[in-house]
């Protein structure tokens, strides 16, 4: 086995970001010569996401199926990944850099003794060497790492790869995973909380993201209306001073002690654009601005900008967006 | 009830970052309590608080000037400091591995930590801390209640929540959210000075990763300012529609 890909599933259900992270799994066991098998741990019946695995180019895939791994289990899915790893020897093992993978992936490389790359995002080879490329610093520098000795353990940023087709006749299958019920020590229990419409920011297709200068929590529902023009895949996001001041959750907050972000549009609005926030979202594809200080060091890496009032201005751009959207 | 808040010295979040070679320039960068880490010492003086005994280590691997870090710590309460006198590890687990033999020899209930560093943002230690001395850990913690040996924590996933329960010993590693960190008194920086820092020699931790390069994201350029008020609002929808094709 030269590459093992952890896909990542909810609710029984395979996570976009797994499919990345197979493409990924597959253009580097193209690169080294080697196969590509895909492993999902998850409630009975999961073994019905071989077939997307397959189609995304696994040559083999791996199900572990139980109960006990409806949700997420640490000790139970470490457990599982050491076993395979210890028996298989993968070159490599990939996993998503979500908030289970990054949980997920520290645990596996101290099992197995292996280096880990995390939020990588690329992995290939060069010169006949396996490197990643990951941000650090909060996104202010990038760093090119090599691996020394094996398996090279990474965690992809989502989106880093568009999930691709490359269809195999992959074989399943189905493991018996060994459980020593006493290292079972954590009981985790999903908040059952309302059901968010909106993707996290680290997910989202497009970001609105207001700062300060929207004056107080209350503007929110314009970038709320703003978010809802733009569709059902647009995150709502925060500059640090606006989490700091109690407007909006830490889980929206994008910068270097919040999230780092980079979707195709990015909605900067009443953001000044701090150092720490800039590295945080300067990876989006398109930036769009709105502030009605034309100084402001967000117009320096926006590729549109509005200078104006936001309370004008984002009801304005709701409408134009609403209009655009209903005559096609 | 007895703590170890492992912390780093990292650049201010404030701060430019320039590079030279495949190292940061850090020629007048102004160097701080890692912001996570701040979450951390400070649950760990309130869980002591709350218990009525026991005692809050910090520790670290560092350098000499992550000493200054130490007493940042000890001047926002901690007891004691130690400095385990060394190289972090470019990937996660050198590091892990030194202050796991640290802790291994030290009386604790739990240990905390910031949930990543915000200069390296491996994200890693903290649970491979928790692997490499078998016991449980949550990550990304934004509620922590400790009640008679018994944790629950409270950790950020996408779109919710999820809740660990486990006995101590044991590893968490703190979320912004989870409390608010004091500022250090005066009285509380005077007193620093006099609290015990140990400092022990134990070599640079291995890495499993080497930095080729580092270099700075690709530059953004600016763009163009579409125009003033709502009036330029039909213009740059036409532009997100036509030339960046985002809309």
């Amino acid at each position: 086995m030269s590459v093992l890909v952890f896909a990542e599933q909810r609710g029984g259900e395979l996570r976009k970001a797994a499919l990345e992270a197979v493409t990924a799994g597959r253009q580097l066991a193209d690169a080294m010569g080697g196969d590509l098998a895909a492993i999902v741990i998850g409630p009975p019946g999961i073994a019905a996401a071989a077939d997307a695995l397959s189609r995304h180019g696994a040559d083999a895939v791996l199900v572990a199926a139980d109960d006990a791994f409806a949700s997420y289990a640490p000790e139970a899915f470490t457990g599982v990944l050491k076993s395979v790893i210890d028996g298989r020897s993968p070159k490599v093992v990939l996993f998503t850099a979500s908030a289970l993978g990054k949980d997920l992936a520290p645990r596996v490389a101290a099992q197995v003794k292996a280096g880990l790359a995390s939020d990588a995002t690329q992995i290939f080879m060069e010169e006949g060497r396996l490197v990643a490329l990951r941000p650090a610093y909060g996104g202010k520098v990038i760093q090119k790492v090599g691996f020394m000795g094996e398996p090279a353990i990474a965690s992809l940023r989502p989106r880093s790869y568009a999930a691709t087709e490359a269809p195999r006749d992959a074989q399943v299958e189905e493991l018996t995973p060994d459980l020593d019920p006493a290292a079972q020590r954590t009981r985790v229990e999903v908040e059952a909380g309302v059901q968010k419409e909106r993707p996290d920011v680290a997910e989202a297709e497009a970001i609105v993201a207001g700062g300060r200068g929207l004056g107080g929590p209350e503007a929110w529902q314009m970038l709320e209306e703003l978010a809802d023009a733009l569709g059902p895949n647009t995150g709502l996001g925060a500059s640090r001073a606006v989490v700091d001041a109690g407007w909006r959750p830490h889980s929206e907050q994008v910068g270097q002690t919040g999230k780092v972000v980079s979707p195709p549009l990015y909605f900067a609005i009443g953001i000044s654009g701090a150092i720490q926030h800039l590295a945080g979202m300067r990876t989006a594809g398109c930036i769009v601005a709105v502030n009605k200080d034309p100084e402001a060091p967000i117009f320096k890496v926006a590729d549109y900008g509005i200078v104006g009032d936001v309370a004008e201005v984002v009801p304005r751009l709701t409408e134009e967006i609403r209009k655009l959207r209903s005559g096609g | 009830m007895n703590i170890i808040v492992c912390v780093k010295r990292v650049p201010d979040s404030e701060s430019r970052i320039t590079i030279a070679g495949d190292s940061v320039d850090t020629q007048g960068v102004k160097f701080v309590l890692n912001p996570y880490d701040e979450f951390a010492v400070e649950e760990a003086l309130k869980l002591k608080e709350a218990a009525g005994d026991g005692s809050v280590t910090v520790l670290t691997l560092g350098g000499d000037d992550a000493k200054e870090t130490l007493r940042t710590a000890l001047a926002m309460g901690a007891d004691q400091a130690v400095l385990l006198k060394g190289e972090p590890s470019v990937d996660g687990l050198g590091t892990a591995e030194k202050l796991a033999d640290a802790i291994r020899d030290r009386d604790h209930d739990l240990v905390l930590f910031g949930k990543q560093a915000i200069d390296d943002d491996n994200l890693q230690v903290p649970a491979m801390v928790a692997e490499l001395l078998d016991v449980p850990c949550a990550t990304v913690v934004v509620e922590l209640k400790v009640d008679g040996g018994q944790v629950t924590a409270k950790r950020e996933v996408e779109g919710g929540h999820e809740i660990y329960t486990f006995a101590t010993p044991a590893v968490i590693a703190a979320q912004k959210g989870l409390n608010d960190p004091r500022y250090a008194s005066l009285k509380g920086i005077m007193q620093a000075k006099k609290k015990p820092l140990e400092e022990i020699d134990v070599g640079d931790a291995e890495s499993k990763l080497e930095i080729i390069t580092m270099t700075p994201p690709p530059e953004r350029s600016a763009g163009e300012i579409v125009g003033e008020g709502s009036d330029a609002v039909p213009e740059l929808v036409r532009k997100l529609r036509e030339q960046a094709k985002a809309i």
